[in-house]
């Protein structure tokens, strides 16, 4: 745990008019972790990772990302640094193919890396849509793939960015006990390569996947830890496990 | 999967301009010359469509990169005295410039705003025109000599103003823009203009600065426009503050639609269907107008994509 942390926060803030979605979080996640960020509906879990990958501007406080102070960067440059969002509402491009959906995030990271071979690309791009077993459907536009194909074309386009921050939300949403599965040991194989920050109401799921909890509550870290201890915490349980476990 | 299709789509834009090339030994005089004036309108309507059909931004002030070009190539010979080659060259290059002027302005907004803001910068253009007639002639324009209107190329002369020529200029241009945005719409490039008109807010989470990829799309389409525009003038000879009207605004968007927004060939079938419906309703009405809207009327009810659009829905998946 003594690694100097991948991201960290510093009083970071969001206000919403009067109500303070972020309110003076300090979080750090080391690399290599696979962090769950857990808490009721309106805890700030999604705002608190959009001032993260750069969709939402802080209202203050600071964000470093590696080492550098990003809280400043667009959007697209934190990408291109290496963090990736995964849209909580699917958010691929409905009327491209599979194909093209992952091509765009996989050409952007070639780009980056002055690789002009379209063979190349079209090896990586194939590469991300086998490891989400969409190969078969790489022709299919978007819209057309059912829901639970959709979320996992969205996790390909965060594969296909080969990011070293992967944040996840709520990607189980929607998906059927045995998608979920499937989902699952793809997270961890994903983990063996990136840090991940997964957004996750499924306990069964969280406790499966996270090397430890951050539980937020009304725009604050409620409670940290290693996910047994975080069960076990009265105050946990008082706002959010309480009707779950 | 579009590498499968490659071969049959080069092949196809190939036999589009074989079939303009032949038409140029066998259309009558008359048609000959509306073919030639069709193909130059029809690269201003690609440059539309770079940015319209592909991009998704829609602008109500292209007349503005069209006159930016007719002007620059126009008011070159004129008053500079400047040769036809180099005339063309300041037209292109003035239009381009403009574009990238309107584009760092504009794309601050987006949608109705961004509609509204280039119609009133075209608006601008157009009463800047007006306001110079010492220069511009106003509202009449002004017909370049016939003298002027020709390219010396290494002891070769070609003139202009000779229909034949004409034709081929208009041809060689209009293969260009062809090719060019066959080429932008299948490359990495063309693939993020496409993202962005189907989402820019995911685009940009992908690591794409999507201002800048807006940005070179404003320009390469105002170049594009502002190629036919100079062409026009060298080609017609006239040069007028109506090419530069709200009317020629609409005019890209309405052959582009016709044609099939987002299709490399639809600005061509759009640009040419529009001008033989006018032409057609008017040999035998005034009310030739209300012949026209119709006509458009029935076909965005019923062809809602346009020609090549409805074609490329319904059979051929392939046409980029």
């Amino acid at each position: 745990m003594s690694a100097p942390p991948l991201v960290e926060t510093k009083g970071l803030s969001r206000s919403f008019g009067g109500l303070k979605a972020v309110d003076n979080v300090d979080f750090a996640l080391p690399p290599g972790e696979v962090r769950a960020l857990i808490g009721p509906n309106g805890a700030g879990k999604t705002t608190f990772v959009s001032l993260i990958c750069g969709r939402l501007e802080p209202s203050s406080g600071t964000i470093a990302f590696d080492g550098k102070d990003i809280t400043d960067l667009p959007a697209h440059r934190r990408v291109r640094q290496g963090i990736a969002y995964t849209f909580q509402i699917t958010s691929v491009f409905a009327n491209l193919t599979a194909y093209d959906n992952v091509a765009l995030a996989a050409q952007r990271v070639h780009e980056d890396r002055h690789r002009r071979s379209e063979r190349v690309l079209r090896r990586s791009i194939l590469d991300a849509l086998e490891r989400t077993g969409l190969a078969d459907r790489a022709a299919q536009q978007a819209k057309h793939l059912a829901y639970g194909h959709q979320r996992l074309l969205e996790v390909a386009m965060g594969l296909a960015l080969q990011p070293r921050l992967l944040i996840l939300d709520e990607p189980t949403q929607g998906l059927s006990d045995g998608e979920i599965d499937n989902f699952v040991g793809l997270v961890k194989e994903i983990a063996r390569k990136a840090t991940v920050l997964l957004i996750e109401h499924n306990m069964d799921c969280v406790m499966r996947l996270a090397d430890s909890i951050t539980v937020m509550e009304a725009g604050r870290i409620l409670a940290e830890g290693a996910p047994a201890a975080i069960r076990a915490d009265a105050r946990v349980q008082r706002a959010y496990l309480g009707t779950a476990a | 999967m579009s590498a499968a299709a490659a071969p049959k789509v080069w092949l196809l834009h190939l036999a589009v301009i074989g079939l303009l090339a032949a038409l140029q030994f066998l259309l009558p005089d008359y048609h000959h010359g509306v073919v030639a004036k069709v193909m130059v309108l029809a690269v201003f309507a690609i440059g539309y469509n770079l940015l319209f059909g592909y991009t998704g931004l829609l602008s109500l002030g292209h007349a503005m990169f069209f006159a930016a070009g007719l002007y620059g190539t126009g008011l070159a010979i004129q008053h500079l005295g400047w040769s036809a080659p180099l005339a063309l060259l300041a037209g292109v290059v003035v239009g381009a410039l403009l574009a990238l002027v309107i584009g760092l302005l504009a794309l601050r907004t987006t949608g109705v705003a961004f509609m509204i803001v280039t119609m009133m910068f075209a608006q601008v253009l157009y009463l800047t025109i007006l306001y110079f007639s010492r220069w511009t002639m106003g509202d009449q324009g002004f017909v370049l000599p016939q003298g002027v209107r020709a390219v010396d190329l290494a002891g070769l002369r070609l003139d202009l103003t000779d229909p034949a020529t004409r034709y081929w200029c208009a041809l060689s241009l209009f293969a260009v823009a062809l090719f060019a945005s066959l080429a932008v719409v299948r490359s990495r490039y063309g693939r993020v203009l496409i993202a962005i008109r189907e989402n820019e807010e995911r685009t940009r989470m992908l690591g794409y600065d999507t201002f800048s990829s807006k940005l070179l799309a404003v320009v390469a389409s105002g170049t594009i426009s502002a190629a036919a525009g100079a062409s026009y003038a060298l080609l017609f000879g006239y040069v007028g503050a109506s090419f530069a009207s709200i009317q020629y605004s609409i005019l890209p968007l309405l052959w582009v639609l016709l044609g099939g927004a987002a299709t490399t060939l639809g600005p061509l079938a759009g640009t040419l269907f529009m001008q033989y419906a006018v032409d057609i309703a008017s040999g035998f009405t005034s009310a030739w107008l209300l012949l026209v809207g119709l006509a458009l009327i029935l076909l965005v009810l019923f062809f809602p994509r346009g020609m090549l659009g409805t074609l490329r829905e319904r059979w051929l998946g392939w046409l980029p």
